[in-house]
């Protein structure tokens, strides 16, 4: 067992002690203590049912827990869940979807720009405008790609201009190439907007290059700290079983 | 055109209107089914009704409001379907309704007829779908992001359970109001058919909506006319004349 001391100074954001989650008697999280700092981008990672999403759903309040899950006062958090499948028949267009938010076009063009849509139209505004209103805002939710249902999603949850962001990526839907533009991306939105995130990640290669702190989650924890360091083999054996010995040896190409 | 036509073709094109919009978001809840098998709840209500003397309306709104509370804790409960509960509780609902309505009452019941409405009628049904645009208009977004992710409406604390519920409210209002024309058999055919023809034409929620509620008016101002001139039951005319709209379907995006 690892024992944290944490204490809630002026830049932790969020702090978490001694968190249970049961459902019936099925012990999902099982006293976990860890805290976030404003800037921190968290990588949470751990096998298949470790608790990970749980655990996110857990922070938002949306599942009953028992234990602390305390946020800085006057936070804005927004969340992007990871099971998202839309109806290819759904008759709700982008555009429609983006202004549940009750934010004008002009904010929401802002945000699907931040998040690199229709990028490589970004110099013209007005052909820019055209293209992201032909292309994306008025098609329907259902027709786009899985790369760019997640970047709309990103830009709905930025719309609300928040402080945190919780992130849980999806196991499948996105091609490798598009997996790694979305991470750059967001990299670029923690520094341009100084947002605090907390990623689920099932690519330990994405976790050693964007994270600066990593959380492994095996229903309890398993490891905390800088993902160089705490990303140790006995924590990758405890994680993943012995085929962990590849993702930290691969990773030492980079 | 004589008053008694021009009365029925306002009282039932305004239940269209309705019809088509709280129709619009049952199919996008995958609630076809249920909707085509809640009216059928509707006859028990309306026996008691006729057994007891009072305005079948209410007795069909009162058995309607069981139902839709049974479908809501369903939901709430469980992430199943309610097609179960469908399958056999209103079936059976269906059964104690033509043992107990009177035989004299019984055709009318179940296939409506429009013939015999009167001006109250029309007070009541203009009253009552002005309140189902009025709520579904204030409900809608949330309804829908209920509908595209449980998650995301609950990240955003939004009181699905009770949104649910005024929803299900308005089914039963729009169910109970729609007997008269379609009757206990066929009333939800109206409900759901103009919404899933303009499923099939539209792209966002707002063309979706406004042609599943102009579907819904012209079925039945179109139906009534039919059966009027033609001398045939209007309530499966207007049901067959929606059925026209799935013309739709070779337009489907």
């Amino acid at each position: 067992m690892i024992s944290l001391n944490i204490a809630m100074s002026d830049n932790v954001l969020l702090k978490v002690e001694n968190l249970d989650v049961k459902f019936d008697s099925d012990e999902v999280i099982k006293n976990l203590n860890f805290s976030v700092k404003q800037g921190d981008v968290l990588a949470i990672v751990g096998p298949n049912g470790a608790g990970k999403s749980v655990l996110f759903r857990a922070l938002l309040d949306l599942i009953p827990y028992t234990g602390k899950v305390e946020w800085a006062k006057e936070l804005k958090i927004s969340y992007v869940p990871q099971k998202f499948a839309i109806d290819r028949e759904l008759p709700l267009s982008v555009e429609e979807f983006l202004k549940f938010k009750k934010k004008g076009l002009d904010e929401i063009i802002r945000v699907l720009k931040s998040v690199g849509i229709g990028a490589e139209h970004k110099n013209d505004s007005d052909h820019y405008m055209r293209h992201v209103k032909q292309h994306v805002l008025n098609q329907r939710l259902g027709w786009l790609s899985g790369g760019q249902l997640q970047r709309v999603l990103i830009a709905w949850a930025l719309l609300d201009d928040p402080d945190v962001l919780l992130f849980d990526e999806p196991t499948s839907g996105i091609d490798v190439g598009g997996e790694e533009t979305i991470y750059s991306m967001l990299k670029k939105l923690h520094s341009e907007r100084k947002l605090t995130m907390l990623l689920i990640s099932h690519d330990l290669n994405i976790v050693y290059k964007y994270a600066n702190n990593v959380l492994c989650l095996n229903k309890e924890l398993i490891c905390y700290g800088s993902p160089a360091t705490a990303l140790d083999s006995s924590a990758l054996i405890k994680l993943y079983g012995d085929e962990a010995g590849f993702y930290k040896h691969e990773n030492h190409h980079h | 055109m004589d008053n008694s036509l021009l009365l029925q073709l306002i009282t039932g094109s305004i239940i269209g209107l309705g019809a088509g919009y709280v129709g619009s978001f049952m199919v996008l809840r995958r609630m076809s089914l249920v909707g085509d098998a809640l009216s059928h709840v509707a006859l028990p209500g309306i026996a008691i009704a006729l057994l007891f003397n009072f305005n079948p309306f209410f007795g069909a709104f009162a058995t309607l409001l069981i139902a839709i509370f049974g479908i809501w804790l369903v939901e709430k409960k469980t992430e199943l379907p309610s097609e179960t509960l469908v399958g056999i509780f209103f079936t059976l609902s269906l059964a104690i309704g033509l043992l107990l309505t009177p035989e004299p009452e019984l055709l009318e019941a179940l296939f409506g007829d429009i013939t015999q409405i009167t001006k109250l009628d029309l007070v009541i049904v203009l009253v009552a779908v002005t309140t189902i645009f009025l709520v579904m208009r204030k409900i809608s977004d949330n309804l829908m992001l209920g509908i595209i992710s449980k998650e995301l409406a609950q990240a955003l604390k939004i009181p699905i359970n009770k949104i649910n519920f005024i929803f299900l409210f308005l089914v039963a209002v729009v169910v109970a109001l729609g007997l008269k024309i379609a009757g206990t058999l066929l009333m939800g055919s109206l409900v759901i058919i103009p919404a899933a023809a303009a499923k099939n034409a539209s792209v966002n929620l707002s063309q979706y909506t406004r042609l599943a509620v102009l579907f819904g008016a012209m079925s039945a101002t179109a139906g009534l006319l039919l059966a009027h001139y033609l001398d045939i039951t209007p309530g499966p005319t207007v049901v067959l004349t929606a059925g026209v709209f799935l013309g739709t379907l070779i337009f489907k995006k």
